[in-house]
């Protein structure tokens, strides 16, 4: 067992998790959507980003790429969120906060490709 | 290029997850501790306060507690994540700078700066490999004559002399064994812009490596190659090395040529040395009885390229007597009066001191020179430092390996019609040469006399043969007046004219030029300059012809047939 995979593996299915658990509930309800699961998800997806830092194989590239587009996505949410209650004038609406659920299924999508790209590396590792 | 963003990335790793998870802790703490606001309700931050606060606090800009006055729990913690931020930042900026002072990673950025440098180099170079003394003296002048180069050499204090040397371009230089052949291929030896390889390394075995490297991976290039050796010499030529040089062999074989030919050889020197010897050095007899001091490669070289000349031999060397040698041999230093004596120095015409030892080559001449004031000395000198001292000894002759090797060099680079020239004068009468070398002395006196050569077409002499289409025929005499005053003659001479595959040395000022001929100029640099001129400007080449009609641009041409036709 290899302990530097395993964290690898916990970071970048953690950053799923979050992301679904965050994702899921009505899409415009401000109450099915938890600010603390998108703030841990963009902190985890910044962590797994920096593990994938420095593998120069090409599933490498790839997942490194693919948590990038996680970061930004979620980024994106979380300054749309922060704009919607301190900047605006309306506060946050459900047209809002259906933008922000949108942004981070986004992220969603390429947290999803980064663990099958993880099991696809897995199962190509030959015992 | 990648490769120092992989590297930097992977180093800054750890760094970078504790900054992210410091971060992250600090602000999760400031929007779960409750705070007031001004109106001392309960108010809790939002993790849009909480991040600018934690931003300004971790880069300890510190604008106070916004947007309210904190509580004490607030302020607690606010204590514990200035220091933890801090020491977070020292963390990953000390990995950072530590990072670009490892040795392996500022080897990595050489690399990738020196094959940009050469990706980007667009002139023609040659790839030198070893920067020594040779190396440094063919690099200097390759520049000289516009001629770029890429350096590789093993010792990193020889590249950063390449940055301090007084050179005309910046040129690329990588710290690295040359024998590896990635290393080659990273200077640039499979680009179309370059012109050959040059292995000058002190070693055989790492310039073997480099000639068959080079030899393999860009078959088309000129490989000119150092040896010591001629086990090296001979593997070296069995894979078709274009040239190879043994310092010891060329210099037995140039003073082989001094005694036996020596106008012939003063040509030669004249030709291939910038600083070459005074006419006066030729007075002095050596045809004779010649002591031989050291029978190492120096003086097994001369031995043999000695034995077809009408001169007697004795060796004088430490070892003892080798088996099967068949002239005079005296076991000893060659350095106490004695042994010379045994020599029989005082009767002999020439001594050569070609010992290892530069201050054992001093004194054998010191002595020798005592006993038998009139010899013809010629001493080797190993180390370019001890210059000043074998200036000052008085020798007729000083052997340097680096400065043959260089000059050898440099006259197969200048012009293949120089080579070809030399190789042609060895066959021509001593007669012959003695016109010649009083010809170039006239021309030179004692200054540098360089050496040049075009080919008659639109491509090098725009000029000559726009004429020549236009029916006039030119004549080398033209080409050899200087467009300042038509009374003189520009400081050239005109070595050989190749035509068809023939040459011919010397030709006359008559010589009637026609488009596809080589021709091959020496003299001053001046001379070349202003040849250039006349090869290449219309303008100056009907000047020369004494045609002024057609004198100056289309304006100048104009005005002048108004004034005409009036």
């Amino acid at each position: 067992m290899n302990r530097e995979k395993v964290v690898f593996a916990f970071f970048i299915v953690l950053a799923l998790t979050l992301n679904f658990g965050f994702y899921v509930g009505e899409i415009d309800d401000p109450a099915h959507h938890n600010v603390y699961e998108l703030f841990f998800a963009i902190v985890v997806s910044l962590i797994a980003t920096v593990l994938k830092f420095g593998d120069r194989t090409h599933i490498g590239a790839v997942l490194l790429a693919t948590s990038l587009v996680a970061d930004l996505q979620l980024v994106a949410a979380a300054v749309v969120w922060g704009f919607a209650e301190h900047v605006s004038a309306t506060g946050m609406t459900p047209a809002i906060m259906a933008s922000v659920v949108s942004l981070s299924a986004g992220a969603l999508l390429a947290n999803i490709t980064s663990v099958i790209l993880l099991m696809v590396e897995t199962i190509l590792v030959r015992r | 290029m990648n490769n120092i963003f992989f590297v930097l990335f992977r180093r800054l790793r750890a760094p970078l997850i504790t900054l992210i998870s410091v971060y992250a802790v600090s602000i999760f703490g400031f929007v779960l501790i409750p705070g007031v606001d001004d109106q001392g309700q309960p108010w809790q931050m939002s993790f849009f306060h909480a991040f600018y606060f934690v931003s300004f606090m971790g880069s300890t800009i510190g604008f106070g507690e916004v947007p309210y006055a904190f509580t004490d729990g607030q302020r607690m913690w606010t204590t514990v994540t200035i220091y933890a931020t801090v020491i977070a930042w020292l963390y990953g900026i000390g990995k950072l700078l530590a990072l670009f002072q490892d040795q392996a990673f500022i080897r990595l950025m050489n690399r990738v700066g020196f094959r940009r440098h050469v990706k980007r180099t667009e002139d023609d170079f040659y790839l030198v490999c070893g920067y020594g003394m040779t190396g440094s003296l063919v690099v200097k002048q390759l520049l000289r004559r516009g001629i770029r180069a890429v350096v590789v050499d093993i010792d990193q204090e020889r590249i950063d002399a390449l940055e301090t040397d007084d050179l005309e371009f910046s040129t690329a230089g990588l710290c690295a064994d040359a024998s590896e052949p990635d290393v080659l291929t990273d200077a640039g030896l499979q680009r179309r812009n370059c012109l050959g390889v040059l292995a000058l390394t002190n070693e055989d075995e790492v310039n073997l490596a480099i000639a068959i490297a080079s030899k393999l991976l860009a078959p088309e290039l000129t490989v000119i190659c150092r040896s010591e050796s001629d086990v090296t010499t001979a593997n070296l030529a069995s894979f078709g090395t274009d040239h190879i040089i043994d310092p010891f062999v060329t210099y037995a074989e140039y003073l082989a040529l001094a005694l036996h030919a020596p106008y012939r050889h003063l040509a030669y020197d004249w030709l291939t040395n910038p600083t070459h010897r005074a006419l006066s050095s030729i007075k002095k007899q050596t045809q004779g009885a010649w002591v031989i001091c050291g029978y190492g490669r120096f003086g097994r070289a001369l031995h043999r390229s000695f034995a077809d000349k009408p001169v007697s031999l004795t060796l004088i060397d430490v070892h003892p007597e080798p088996a099967g040698l068949d002239i005079p041999y005296v076991q000893g230093q060659g350095t106490e009066a004695e042994t010379l004596d045994e020599g029989n120095i005082r009767t002999a015409v020439g001594l050569v001191a070609g010992t290892g030892n530069d201050a054992n080559n001093l004194s054998i001449i010191m002595t020798a020179l005592e006993m038998n004031p009139n010899l013809f000395t010629v001493a080797r000198q190993n180390l370019h430092a001890n210059r000043p001292v074998f200036q000052a000894a008085n020798t007729d002759l000083v052997m340097e390996p680096a400065q043959i090797i260089a000059h050898n060099i440099l006259s197969l680079i200048k012009t293949p019609m120089l080579s070809r020239f030399l190789g042609l004068m060895a066959r021509q009468p001593e007669e012959w040469a003695r016109g010649l070398v009083n010809r170039m002395s006239n021309v030179a006196g004692d200054d540098e006399l360089d050496s040049w050569a075009f080919r008659i077409g639109a491509q090098e002499t725009p000029a000559i043969q726009e004429a020549y289409d236009e029916g006039r025929s030119l004549t080398l005499s033209l080409l050899m007046t200087d467009q300042r005053d038509l009374e003189q003659r520009l400081p050239v001479i005109c070595l050989m004219v190749t035509r068809r595959g023939e040459s011919t040395l010397l030709p006359d000022s008559d010589w009637s030029l026609q488009p596809g001929d080589k021709v091959l100029f020496c003299g001053l640099a001046e001379g070349n300059r202003e040849m250039l001129w006349a090869i290449d400007n219309r303008n100056v080449l009907d000047r020369l012809m004494g045609d002024r009609s057609s004198a100056g641009g289309t304006l100048w041409r104009w005005l002048r047939s108004l004034s005409t036709s009036r």
